[in-house]
Formats: C-alpha cells, structure tokens, sequence
C-alpha cells in the first residue's frame, strides 16, 4: 500500500500533461487539494501496523518502503502543508496553462516528499531529497521575476554543496557497511570500525542535511528562496519542505542510524541554539513580511533541532511535535502572508496598518499563527516548546534551556511587532479599497487555525495518543 | 598503479585547467576532457556501465549545454580579454600553492582505513542491482527528469511567449 | 582491506580531495554564473569518482555503479535546470555578473 503515496501523484502528473486533459487541466489545483487532504485522513485513520501488512501490490513492485509512527507524522504534516499551499496556489494563477505546469511540480515535490520519509535507505534518502530540491528550484523561479531566479540560483549553489557532502558521505559509509541500507549502515557504525572515516562521514552528512534544511550557518539561500517565490511555493517551503528535506533526514538519523553519540548531540545543540538566537535577533529588524516570517523559520528550525539534540526521549518526541506544529503555524503565517500579498500587491510592513478592520479573517488567523509560534498556552506551539525545554532541564542542560526561553520571549516580540504593524491601528487611506482575500485562502487560514487551537486545547488527551508512542520505537 | 596514478594526474590538471583559464569556452572543454578522463579511470576499476554512461553524458551532453549557452551568452571584448590575463594570474596563483600544501598535509595525515569490509556479493551485474534491487532510485530518476522537463517549459517557453 | 587496496583507495582518496578544493575554489571566486556551474560540474566529478572508487575498494562496484548513475542522471537534471535559470537572468540583465545579484541580501 506504500508506494501508492508515490504512483498516485506520478500518475496524475501523467495524467495532467496528456494532450486531451483540457478539463482536468482547469481543475489541476482542486485535484491537488483532494490528494492532499485524502493522504492527511488515510494517515490519521489507519495506525502503523496497517501499513506494515503485505499487500498484492508488494509483490509486483519490490519498493523497500517502510513506514513507522515518525513517518506517519511526516506524512500528516505533507498533507496538511500542501492542502495549504494547493488552496493559496488556486487564487494565485489564472492562466490555465500556468496553473497546470504549477500543479504538475508541486506533485512531483510530493513525489519526493513522500518517498523522502518512506524509504529505509541513506542512497534513496538523499535522491528523494534531491527530487524536492529540484522541484523546488522551479517552484521558485516560476515566475521568472529577477529576484525569483537569484533565489532559485542561490539554493542551486547551496543545494549542489550539500549533495557533494551527502553523497561523500554515503560513499564512505558504504565503503564501511558493504551496503546503504539504514539497517546495514547501522550495523556497520555500533560495531565501531574505522573511527575517523565513521566520523567524517556522519559529520559529512549531517552537514549536507544542515544545508538543506537552513539552519546557521547554513542559512544563506533560505531568506532568498522563501521571500522571492510565488505565494503557493512559499507555504509550500516554509511550511513543510524544508522540514522534510533537512530536518527529518537528522531526525531519522538521530534515531534510526546513529549509535548514541555524544559528540553530535552536542553539535545538533550549539547548531540549533545559534540558529533560535541568530534567526531571532534578525527577525527582529525586518520590514517585509515574507523576509520576517523567514528569519523566524530558521530560529524555529532551531528549536527542533536543539530538541533533537538532547538525546533523551522526551526531547526526541518534543522536537518531533514541535516539527508538526510548525508545518501547521508556519504554514499558516505563510497563507496569512499570501493574503496579504495577493490583496495589497506588496509585503512591505511600512504599507500596511489598520488592516485588521478590512480582513478580520486573515487578522484572527493571524494573531492564532503570531501566539502559537511564540509558545504562548493553549496553543499547539506552547505544549511542543514546554517539552522541548522540560527534556533539556531534566537533561541538565540548564544553559539550552534558558535561551530557549528567553528568544521565546524574543519571538513574541517580534511577531507581535508584526502584528500591530499590519492588522492593528488605523487604516490608512491608501489602502480603503482593499478586501478580504478570495474564499479558498481564508478557508485555508480557518483550517490552518483550527488544527493549531485545537491541537493546543485537546493536548492533555493527546498526549497518549500522540506524544507518548513517539518516544517508543520508531 | 602506475597508470591509475598517471590518469589521476591528468584529471586534476584538467580540473585546474578548467578553473583557471580565461575563456569560457576552454572552461567547457575543459570539463570534456575531465570528464573522458574520469570515464578512463572508471573503465580501470571495473565499472563499464558507468564509464560509459559518464562519457556519453558527462563528456558530451553537459559541455554541448555548457557551449550553447556560453554562445547565447558572452559578448566578446577584445580589451577585457587582455586584461583579465594579468587579473587571471593574480587570482588563480594560490590555488597550485594550495593544492601542493594539501598534497603534503594528506600525505602526512594517513588516515587509518582499518576496518574488516564484508564480503563482496557474490553476482555483481550493475544492471541486476538497478533494475531489480533500486527500484525506489528508478521512480526517483524518473521523477526528477519530470522535474527538470517541467523546468525547461516553464522557464524557457513561458518566457517565448511573453 | 587489504594493504595493496588501501594504497589504492589512499592514492584515489588525494585524488577525489585536490578535485574538491579545485572545484570549492572555482565556485568561490568567480563572478560569472556560467563559471559557477563550471564548478559545481566539478565537484560531481569528484563525488563520482569517490563513489566508484570505494565501490572498487569494498568489492560493491554493481551498487557503485548504480549510485554513479542515478548521480549523473541528478546532475545533468540540475545543470540544466541552472542553464535555465541563467538564460532567464541574462533575458533580464543581459550580462551574467554575479555581482548584480547581490540584491538579495543574506
């Protein structure tokens, strides 16, 4: 049954580019958000022991896919994320044929999203991660704007540099483990042979994964990629493929490949930490909305990482749970941010004021999107923040968890900075004509809303259903 | 070992070759040879499917790319090509120095490979391996070529018709 | 691993490393998008070669190869992609500087 996550999008991008598909064309983006929301629902009904069967299909195909409680949460999360970006992407683009070639990238970007976190193997891991990098660099050139290509250059330049280290990595590993299976690979690095190239390999990787998922010091084609690219592509990055392309890669690693270490847990620390502090403070001097909300993915990403890092179960499942609400808030700032740019023409902060009387809508959502990413209660983004900081206290930690605290408090400050800056005070008079965003945005931004309040209120109940199974075996 | 070595050499001198010279379209040549070169060396430890692969693509596909579109891009100017000789030598003159130190400081490290490989498989045609144990790496080539076709479409054919 | 492949995978492993620094050098210090890619170009090089080269010392050259070839199939795919995109730039700002890229601010 896995590898339909697969065929299905690879057939409709089919499907969409035969010469007589003229009516599905015009309904590309609906068939997206049907694809997406149907893979959220299959995953949150059927638990992981019903993938695990053997069905007729794995006996014509023999695709090694596997699919544990870490991979349901990532699939969850590339629903929720597309279904976001495929309902923005639908007000975006009026051109039939554009909206068609736009619809056929984003499947292939699910293509390699999916098959990113269902495979058991570091060589297929990393190809996957290239079929999202790829299908991200036209998403953001899409419009061919400057600004769009140099963002989409850049992540290139970077992106070629990550593959230089993963793929040098994989070849080292393979040298020590006589294969790239994850099983193999793990076998090969408990048994503690050849210490230094072991070493330089994982480092290796783990830099190529920091690259792709845009932490510090890797950071410098995020702030491009996210701010020059159309409104739909943005949710789509920000909101769940750079989770997938880096910062799951670290997270399976940490826990299905790596021997406990104490050397990259210490890493995978200071990396997140500087991250939350670096991404924070530059936040804080921003004037465009896209370029703020950027800055704030990167300290976030921050956050998951630093949780990671900690190596203890709880802070495992805590950085887990955070990645989830993120793909859920960020996402939702994203559409907000959509919104606006689709409404006003501009993401400027300095042309905005006062809008919370013309789009209450996109304001409320907004406000639920500002205080879930600061981690302020009940919402979803407190309860991943408090276990992420409860595991580094109990872990001893004492210092992490302090300036996670504090650049909360940070973060605060700045998305409230952005929130009065655009929704609150009065409107100005440039701006008197300007309206709601169209039906599918703001449905988009209620949904968005609704998982993160409800997430938040609903969490003592979740917390077994949820939390507790990840911090098992994955 | 010996030719191993010898076709070492030469790699690395086309690389620097490419990196340093002037003109771009030496650069792409440049980069054939390497690529020929790299195929050679491949041909050497046993891999024929991949060398061949390398040379029709790497060594023919991408500089042909590389030579269409330095064409539909440069504009030849005669003065800036003098000048950027003595520019040239200034810029790239550290990297022979950096690469002989590198030889030196690796030749110096030895980097213990102590370790017990296991044994290799026993039947070992590339085209079994791929086409019956990476199945998941064929849907990915398949899906990246999609991708790169999408990339050319958009980005070549829309900009025809604006 | 015997001691005559170590020598080998020693001498291959100097290789792959002068054809990273020629091809982090390259990237780093050029002003022209084209010769960007040029060095991109360059480091696949050596990721290949690196690749088949402990494939040859662990005895997995089949899964080598493979791996090779899925990688070249990703370059050509990226480099293309890239040629695009700097066609495009040129349509805007007819020259291929990198320095006119630099509105972007990291």
């Amino acid at each position: 049954m896995l590898p339909l996550f697969i065929l299905i999008p690879l057939t409709g991008v089919v499907l969409l580019n035969l010469p007589f598909a003229g009516a599905l064309r015009k309904r590309a983006f609906a068939l997206v958000v049907l694809l997406s929301a149907m893979q959220a629902a299959v995953v949150v009904v059927h638990p992981a022991g019903f993938w695990a069967e053997t069905s007729l299909m794995d006996r014509f195909l023999a695709l090694d896919l596997k699919a544990g409680q870490l991979s349901l949460v990532m699939l969850l999360s590339i629903g929720i994320a597309l279904f976001a970006a495929a309902m923005v992407g639908h007000c975006t683009f009026r051109d039939d044929r554009q909206r068609s070639h736009f619809v056929s990238v984003l499947l292939i970007s699910l293509i390699g999203m999916n098959g990113a976190v269902l495979v058991a193997d570091l060589f297929s891991l990393y190809v996957f991660l290239e079929v999202t990098s790829v299908a991200s660099f036209v998403l953001i050139a899409f419009n061919r704007d400057l600004r769009g290509l140099e963002g989409a250059f850049k992540y290139i330049v970077l992106s070629a540099v990550a593959t230089v280290l993963m793929v040098s990595a994989v070849a080292l590993l393979m040298m020590m483990a006589g294969g790239t299976g994850f099983g193999q690979v793990k076998a090969a690095l408990e048994a503690g042979q050849g210490a230094t190239l072991a070493r330089l390999a994982t480092g290796a990787f783990v830099c190529g994964l920091f690259i792709k998922g845009g932490l510090v010091p890797f950071h410098g084609w995020v702030l491009g990629a996210y701010s020059a690219a159309p409104a739909p592509a943005s949710v789509l990055l920000a909101g769940i493929a750079t989770k997938v392309t880096g910062v799951y890669g670290l997270v399976r690693l940490v826990v299905t490949v790596f021997p406990a270490s104490e050397t990259i847990n210490q890493v995978l620390m200071l990396v997140g930490a500087v991250s939350i502090v670096v991404g924070a403070l530059a936040a804080l001097g921003q004037r465009d909305v896209k370029r703020l909300l950027a800055y704030s993915s990167i300290s976030q990403v921050g956050y998951i990482v630093l949780g990671l890092g900690c190596g203890t179960p709880l802070g495992i499942a805590g950085a887990i749970f955070h990645l989830f609400n993120h793909s859920v808030f960020k996402s939702l700032l994203f559409v907000n941010a959509a919104a606006l740019e689709g409404q006003l023409g501009t993401t400027e902060m300095d042309r905005m004021g006062g809008l919370g009387q013309k789009m209450p809508v996109t304001g409320v959502t907004s406000v639920i999107g500002v205080l879930s990413t600061a981690g302020v209660p009940p919402l979803s983004g407190f309860w991943s923040k408090l276990v992420i900081i409860v595991a580094l206290w109990q872990a001893y930690h004492h210092a992490y968890a302090v300036i996670a605290v504090l650049f909360s408090l940070v973060t605060l400050a700045y998305l409230l900075v952005l929130q009065r800056k655009v929704f609150f005070g009065k409107t100005s008079d440039s701006l008197a004509g300007v309206r709601e965003a169209p039906r599918e945005v703001v449905a988009a931004a209620l949904v968005l809303a609704g998982l993160t309040l409800g997430i938040g209120l609903l969490f003592p109940l979740l917390v077994h259903t949820f939390l507790l199974p990840m911090s098992g075996v994955f | 070992m010996t030719t191993d070595f010898v076709l070492l050499m030469a790699m690395v001198l086309a690389v620097m070759v490419t990196v340093m010279t002037a003109r771009l379209l030496w650069s792409a040549i440049g980069l054939a040879l390497a690529s020929a070169v790299l195929a050679a060396l491949m041909f050497r430890l046993n891999s024929p499917v991949a060398a061949v692969f390398e040379l029709s693509v790497c060594a023919g596909l991408i500089p042909a790319i590389f030579i269409s579109a330095i064409g539909l891009t440069s504009r030849l100017n005669p003065e800036a090509l003098a000048k950027r000789w003595r520019h040239k030598l200034l810029k790239y003159g550290a990297m022979p120095v950096i690469v002989i130190l590198v030889v030196w400081a690796l030749w110096q490290l030895q980097v213990p490979l102590t370790f017990v490989a296991p044994p290799p498989a026993v039947e070992q045609d590339v085209r079994n391996v791929l086409w019956n144990q990476r199945h998941i790496d064929l849907l990915g080539q398949m899906s990246i070529l999609a991708a790169g076709a999408f990339g050319v479409v958009v980005l070549i054919k829309g900009a025809k018709r604006e | 691993m015997s001691s005559e492949m170590t020598r080998l995978f020693s001498m291959f492993g100097v290789g792959v490393c002068l054809v990273l620094i020629v091809g982090f050098y390259c990237v780093l210090t050029t002003r022209n998008l084209i010769r960007v890619l040029i060095g991109m170009e360059v480091l696949t090089k050596a990721v290949t070669l690196l690749i088949i080269a402990s494939g040859y010392a662990a005895g997995q050259i089949a899964l080598a190869q493979a791996m090779a070839i899925t990688l070249i199939i990703i370059e050509v795919v990226v480099i293309v992609v890239a040629i695009c995109i700097i066609l495009c730039v040129y349509r805007h700002n007819k020259s291929i500087d990198t320095a006119l890229l630099k509105q972007i601010k990291g």
